[in-house]
């Protein structure tokens, strides 16, 4: 009897052991994301007026109503003072033109708008076109069609992407896929130069928006996947010429380090420290591509870039810091010698290019404002750092990192998280962030009236396994199989108002889809930026509250700008049509039975072919008369 | 993991020099020049059966630079009266060579070759073709099957076709959007392996010879799990190498 009674405590101990596990696997298993509402935290207070940030007084620029560059001014504030469209009236905001570019891959170009006229670059084939803006039919003016290669669609990186063309006296300057820059006449379209600089044949492509700085015309190249070694360029306005080339990696004479570079911090100093802090001729295929946003202080004649991860992605293959990559170097624009550079990902572990903008800011101190650049790094942490020597003030996580612990501000090196640091032939589980980091290249924005940088993130994970690469000419150079997914809290995007100052996020809005557009601060205290499913919304600065969303044809990677027409009416303009790294599982019609498609993003946006589709549009806004 | 397809410590530029030496060279390494062919089309051997003006005739038995020249001898005036008589009887000898050196790049042959079969269902093969695609980075671009740069290969469209033939072809010759040319990398038999592989990236071998896992850590599942997906060629016939 005692014995029959025990044989059945055991089963029913054991049935509710089994119960009780399968409701445990239940509750904990693993979460899909289902994030779908955007949902606001506020964090902190707005900063009191004396304690806020101003954009450099040095780079500023006055409002005459136009967009000349992609990043709007040359300190890469992306600030339009136009004060029209306000939190009162932008619930009126309605669309008033559109225009098809008929190209169903990524479009992260941001328009130009100059005088009377729109100026639209696209993906890859990269035509360029000029709308008329006098007409209320805004009929085109001139197309060019520069006729890349067809093959340079094999070695570009993330997409067909192109970021915008740049404006400077009289003329449109631009990047082909193949690497060619091209100067238009801006009135009629027709060509004025074309320069070739980058070889299709080694993956060098060229994806980014040129900066025009003294009469130089500004290029960097891509190919960070490729182990292209990177440089930017100046080309000489005027006639195309090749006026200086720095490279990211070599000997100092190829890097343009002379008497004149004085880095801030020990790590820096030395001599082809491009060669040294490589394996034997590893330089000579390490990547450091300056691929991402160069900003320009007029005042010290100095132009702020990243360079991109080193080549192969597999960090055991490259022992050391592989100077020069993923860092930023400030130039002297009329020579290009180096003058500071600082490295924020040495022996780069997962990807993390240091490509994004640096946001030229001054900040309020005691003894006077201080010059400093604002970056939000790939890393996951803003860096501010002081413009003229390249120390840095300080470095905060602005989205969740776990890969790197702090930035030792005596030293300047980041701390890495030693269980997180990859091994070849091992799957290193759950790095955060992952390989296109906290932040992408989207640009961010800065309003002198908040005093806050409003940045478009990412809040993304990964899983990473290292293999070893061959180096083959022209073809991918990584050794990494990644797979990707949301971050804490289930949410793939993130914008983020940062007070640089008090060094923390006064608000924060949490997006489903991961954030790939760029982002716009205007007068009238409103934020402009879009989601890849196709929202384009407009919120207020001071509190990040949604006041306004419009659902484009197709999700948005873009830039918004925002001008002032020919009848004096303020207008917001944004490019959408799916596509880059982030949606490239649309633009390419990827295949998300594979999670490491397109370089491990796939896995993470592996519902975004249901709620978009390819197809880019250029969306032109106002307010009803 | 090492492979023997492990390029040397690169040194680029691709070596410049006399025509002869680059030729050699070509020969010799796996990975030699950064240019990929594109497209299809006719390619010759090297040497006097080349009609293109770009070409350099070859050496028969390349010395190494320095010892060029040294061999033909300091007795000049034997050569110069043996000399035209010599050459005269080596043209034959060389024309001979040009049967053997002339080869059709065309993908036709490729396409309509049956040899696809024999890979195709072959586990040793597939597996083969599994290390080729990690070493030669196809997977850079393609992943594992997903894509990314270049088109997934593991669903039902196909741009080029998708016979053993017609990624064989693609595989060795390039497509004009990007795909380049493996030719100069690999032997035709891997071509086919590779190809082989790459139709098992979308389960169309019979299960029991696809391989239950990868070389290298990776993210993904075991390709005896992936869902059989349906051909539909690019091209509106199609070679029956390829049904089963």
């Amino acid at each position: 009897m005692l014995k029959r009674l025990g044989v059945w405590t055991i089963f029913a101990l054991l049935l509710a052991l089994a119960v009780a596990a399968a409701a445990l696997l239940w509750a904990t298993r693993p979460a899909q994301p289902e994030f779908r509402a955007a949902i606001l935290e506020t964090l902190a207070p707005l900063p009191r007026p004396e304690a806020r940030a101003a954009p450099a007084a040095s780079a500023a620029r006055a409002e005459d109503g136009q967009w000349t560059m992609p990043l709007g001014d040359h300190a890469a504030t992306r600030f339009s003072a136009l004060a029209q469209i306000n939190p009162a009236n932008v619930a009126r905001l309605r669309p008033v033109f559109t225009f098809d570019t008929g190209i169903a891959k990524g479009h992260e170009a941001a328009p130009l708008v100059i005088g009377t006229t729109m100026y639209v670059v696209t993906p890859f084939p990269n035509i360029v076109y000029a709308l008329d803006l006098t007409r209320p039919d805004h009929p085109l003016k001139w197309a060019f069609r520069p006729k890349p290669l067809q093959t340079a669609q094999g070695v570009a990186c993330c997409d067909v992407v192109n970021r915008g063309a740049a404006f400077a006296d009289g003329r449109i300057f631009f990047n082909t896929l193949d690497g060619q820059t091209l100067a238009l006449d801006a009135a009629t379209g027709r060509e004025i130069w074309r320069t070739k600089l980058g070889n299709i044949a080694i993956g060098e492509t060229i994806t980014m928006a040129p900066l025009v700085a003294e009469g130089r015309v500004l290029v960097g190249s891509s190919g960070g996947e490729f182990g292209v070694r990177g440089w930017l360029a100046a080309l000489d306005a005027g006639s195309g010429a090749l006026a200086w080339k720095a490279f990211s990696t070599g000997p100092d004479k190829d890097v343009l380090i002379g008497p004149g570079f004085r880095p801030f911090y020990a790590s820096d100093r030395g001599r082809d420290l491009g060669v040294t802090t490589w394996q034997p001729e590893g330089w000579k295929i390490g990547g450091g591509n300056a691929w991402g946003w160069i900003s320009y202080d007029p005042q010290s004649h100095l132009v702020f870039y990243g360079t991109g991860n080193p080549g192969p992605w597999n960090p055991d293959q490259r022992p050391g810091d592989n100077k020069w990559t993923a860092g930023v170097f400030a130039r002297d624009v009329r020579t290009g010698e180096a003058r500071w550079f600082y490295q924020s990902s040495p022996h780069d572990l997962f990807d993390h290019d240091d490509v994004n903008e640096s946001v030229l800011l001054d900040l309020p101190a005691p003894g006077g404002p201080r010059p400093v650049l604002v970056r939000p790094g790939r890393t996951g942490f803003m860096y501010v750092m002081d413009r003229l020597t390249g120390q840095v003030l300080s470095a905060d996580p602005y989205a969740f990192v776990n890969s790197m612990r702090r930035v030792d501000l005596k030293t300047g090196r980041p701390e890495f998280a030693p269980e997180k640091e990859p091994v070849q032939g091992r799957v290193t589980r759950n790095i955060c962030p992952a390989a296109p980091g906290g932040k992408d290249w989207n640009p961010s924005a800065f309003s002198p009236r908040t005093g806050l940088l409003y940045v478009p993130h990412l809040n993304l994970c990964m899983d990473e396994g290292h293999s070893e690469a061959n180096y083959i000419a022209g073809t991918p150079y990584l050794g990494a199989d990644a797979r990707m997914h949301a971050g804490p809290g289930g949410n793939r995007g993130v914008l983020t108002a940062w007070d640089p100052v008090a060094r923390r996020a006064v608000w924060r809005i949490r997006e489903d889809l991961p954030l790939w557009s760029g982002a716009l601060a205007t007068g009238g205290d409103l934020v402009f930026y879009g989601t890849m499913d196709g929202l384009f919304k407009a919120v207020d600065a001071r509190s990040g509250r949604l006041l306004w969303q419009f659902r484009l044809n197709s999700g948005t990677i873009g830039q918004p700008i925002s001008y002032r027409g020919p009848d004096g009416r303020q207008y917001i303009a944004i490019l959408a049509g799916v596509g880059g790294w982030s949606g490239a599982i649309v633009s390419g019609a990827l295949d998300k039975g594979d999670p490491t498609s397109a370089l491990g993003f796939v896995n993470a946006v592996r519902d975004l072919p249901a709620r978009t589709d390819s197809g880019g549009r250029l969306y032109v806004f106002a307010l009803p008369r | 993991m090492s492979s023997p397809f492990r390029a040397d410590p690169p040194s680029l530029p691709a070596g410049r020099g006399r025509g002869w030496v680059r030729l050699r060279k070509k020969r010799r390494s796996p990975f030699p020049s950064p240019s990929p062919r594109r497209g299809e089309g006719r390619e010759r051997g090297f040497g006097v059966c080349d009609l293109s003006p770009a070409a350099e005739p070859p050496h028969p038995d390349p010395l190494p630079l320095g010892e060029r020249g040294k061999g033909a001898g300091p007795s000049g005036t034997a050569v110069r009266r043996y000399g035209p008589i010599v050459a005269l009887l080596l043209i034959p000898l060389l024309l001979a060579a040009c049967h053997r050196e002339t080869r059709d790049y065309k993908s036709d042959a490729l396409k309509a070759s049956d040899r696809g079969a024999a890979f195709e269902g072959n586990a040793f093969h597939i597996a083969q073709g599994q290390r080729l695609f990690g070493w030669m980075n196809c997977a850079g671009c393609h992943s594992h099957g997903g894509g990314g740069m270049g088109p997934p290969l593991m669903d039902d469209e196909w741009r080029y076709g998708g016979s053993m033939g017609e990624i064989a072809a693609t595989i060795l010759d390039g497509r004009p959007n990007g795909m380049p040319s493996f030719r100069s990398r690999i032997t035709e038999d891997q071509a086919w392996q590779l190809a082989a592989f790459v139709r098992a990236l979308s389960a169309q071998p019979r299960q029991d010879v696809l391989p239950s896992r990868g070389d290298e850590p990776r993210n993904t599942e075991p390709m005896t799990l992936d869902e059989r997906k349906p051909i539909r060629p690019a091209t509106p016939k199609q070679d029956d190498s390829s049904e089963e």
